[in-house]
């Protein structure tokens, strides 16, 4: 047995499943069952008393769901991790665990539409209060900095344009500040950012979109780095504080480098509901075994449908970092070298009608409020995904009204072109 | 040793190879991380100990409790100390007046005590700290992945299904520390600091 350390590909096709302890079946089944007998009373309350490994109830932990767990947690290179029942389950179980009501996150102004949905009305109502930094400006986040700030929430990269993060900035600025950065890692998927490399402390993802990759399950997960000291300070007493609902357990105690994981599990998932269904997770774990093939026919057909939009005499502008003229060129050279992505924008000159237009004509792109598919995806994301900010906050997220989003495929890139040069030249 | 990251094959031996294991602050309430450490250990098949002078003429799952490690009477593998770092002296101290010594001197997740280390180390005594063994049998068994942590292993053979006093085979190919190695360094840096 030799310590040694096997590749991504390796990972995403093995890391969590192993052939079946009754049957020996190899795929990893489908545990589609509510509950787990126990072996008796003893045995019940260690399980329920979070004292022994095992399975209890599927809202709490399922076997099919535990390989999908440990196989993100080793592509993101966590200690743990927690699947839910969408990205957005994935958001409020982990802001569940660091805020209380009154305390206040920094959110990165450029996110998904329906995050900044999610963080402006659903949890103002639970008291937790965002407060927008601007990604492009790392000042700003640190002057939104309060004694009251328990996390900044941040895309790698970032819904609508595709725009790079500078992760490793915001993570100093978290780190002086004594709070967990939290990365949605989405858009970029392991295969090209790992944010964890990087400083973040808890990655975040939808499982809907590349992991998962084929447009047909929904899907969250929470990745635990295990680098945050959850006891100094009382700051977050879910962890550090002995929990009534377990006798008095202190989870950071017993856990240790992976007690967010478990308190997002014991204390989010279990209480608050949102769990994934095992064939959901097993759909996804099918998904993820092809992702390092997939991210990069989505990346290189990507800049392929890039370059050529950005020399067609109807484009006005190409937000796609993999361009050497994109503002976020540099950054996408950093931290995602094998390229920048598969979701990006860009705006047509014949504004708000053409796009409309273009939209109507597509004949092999769907359109759909949807990102990370095989198929290629066409949206206007100011009258749909980022339909709920006003105008101002529709520009200030690159998503104003001129502009089109496009998720490139792994169709034959030579199609997707044929298709938006009939489109816009029609 | 570098008591940052340990490599896999070295936790690997210490469980593969101690039988017998004094738990030192094993608790006989329930509730307590000890207790069910010491319970899940002793359904793997180790010979436990446990060690706590509150609690002498009392028993811990039929094992009767003694006051200090030199009361054990019998050679013992290793001595798993269930205490702050601040109470890890004493205890090193007193491991080092058994003999035979012991083979493993392994102290709880949360505690650390270089100085005691080093001196364990020089007289041939494995150490562990700011671990958990029955989180680590757990990892490199992988009966642990049931609660989504990252075993850091992977197996293309069967599983058993585990049953009660039955040993399992932590002898599945390594991914080495290098995944977790963000919250390594996240360790190492507290510990500078500290």
């Amino acid at each position: 047995m030799s310590d040694r350390l096997p590749g991504f590909s390796t990972l995403a096709v093995h890391a969590g499943a192993q052939p079946d302890p009754t049957t020996g079946a190899r795929a990893t089944p489908i545990y589609q069952t509510t509950s787990f007998v126990f072996n008796d009373a003893d045995h019940a309350a260690s399980l329920f008393g979070l004292q022994a490994f095992g399975n209890i109830y599927t809202r709490i932990g399922n076997p099919t769901n535990a390989v999908l767990e440990e196989r993100v947690a080793a592509l993101e290179g966590g200690t743990a991790a927690l699947a839910v029942a969408s990205g957005h389950a994935a958001q409020v179980v982990v802001l569940q665990q660091l805020l209380q009501p009154g305390d206040e996150f920094i959110a990165a102004r450029k996110l998904y539409g329906g995050s900044i949905n999610q963080f402006t009305h659903a949890f103002k109502s639970f008291g937790w209060n965002v407060v927008w930094a601007d990604p492009d400006d790392i000042a700003s986040f640190e002057r939104a900095v309060t004694p009251r700030t328990k996390a900044i929430f941040i895309e790698s990269i970032a819904n609508p344009a595709g725009s790079i993060t500078d992760i490793e900035a915001i993570s100093t600025v978290a780190r002086k500040a004594g709070v967990p950065l939290i990365v949605d890692n989405t858009l970029a998927s392991p295969y090209l950012i790992r944010p964890i490399d990087h400083g973040a402390d808890i990655v975040v993802h939808s499982l809907t979109k590349f992991l998962g990759g084929h447009g047909n399950s929904i899907g969250g997960i929470i990745v635990d780095a295990g680098t945050f000291d959850w006891s100094t300070g009382g700051k977050y007493p879910m962890l550090s504080e002995p929990r009534p609902e377990y006798h008095g357990i202190r989870l950071q105690e017993t856990f240790g480098n992976f007690a967010f994981a478990i308190a997002c599990r014991v204390l989010g998932l279990r209480d608050l509901g949102p769990a994934l269904s095992p064939f959901n997770a097993f759909m996804i774990l099918t998904g993820i075994e092809t992702l390092p093939l997939r991210m990069q026919k989505h990346c290189d057909n990507a800049k392929a449908v890039a370059e050529f939009l950005a020399g067609h005499p109807a484009v006005a502008a190409v937000n796609y970092a993999g361009l050497a003229s994109d503002p976020y060129h540099r950054l996408a050279r950093k931290y995602a070298p094998k390229g920048a992505g598969a979701v990006f924008t860009f705006s047509l000159k014949g504004g708000y009608d053409a796009g409309v237009s273009l939209v109507s004509k597509l004949q092999l792109f769907s359109h759909l409020a949807n990102v990370g598919d095989t198929r290629s995806l066409v949206i206007h994301p100011a009258s749909t995904t980022h339909s709920q900010l006003d105008d101002a906050a529709k520009v200030k997220s690159g998503a104003g009204p001129d502009v089109v989003r496009l998720s490139i495929g792994i169709e034959d890139k030579e199609d997707l072109i044929a298709d938006l040069e009939q489109a816009l030249s029609a | 040793m570098n008591h940052d990251a340990y490599p896999d094959n070295y936790i690997r031996g210490i469980l593969n190879n101690v039988k017998s294991i004094a738990m030192v602050g094993a608790s006989p309430a329930n509730v307590r991380p000890s207790y069910f450490a010491f319970k899940y250990l002793a359904q793997r098949g180790y010979d436990m100990i446990p060690v706590n002078p509150g609690h002498v003429g009392k028993e811990l799952l039929g094992k009767p409790f003694v006051a200090s490690l030199s009361d054990i009477g019998r050679p013992v593998d290793m001595i798993d100390i269930f205490r702050n770092s601040s109470h890890i002296m004493p205890v090193v101290e007193e491991a080092l007046t058994l003999d035979p010594l012991p083979m493993v001197i392994w102290m709880q997740l949360g505690a650390r005590d270089d100085a005691e280390a080093l001196k364990a180390e020089s007289v041939g005594i494995k150490v562990v700290m700011n671990r958990c063994p029955k989180i680590e049998y757990g990892r490199l068994s992988s009966e642990i992945s049931w609660m989504g942590v990252n075993s850091r292993t992977l197996s293309s053979k069967r599983a058993p299904v585990p049953t009660q006093g039955m040993r399992l085979c932590l002898n599945r190919m390594s991914v080495g520390g290098g995944e977790t190695a963000a919250s390594d360094r996240a360790a190492k840096n507290k510990t500078e600091q500290s």
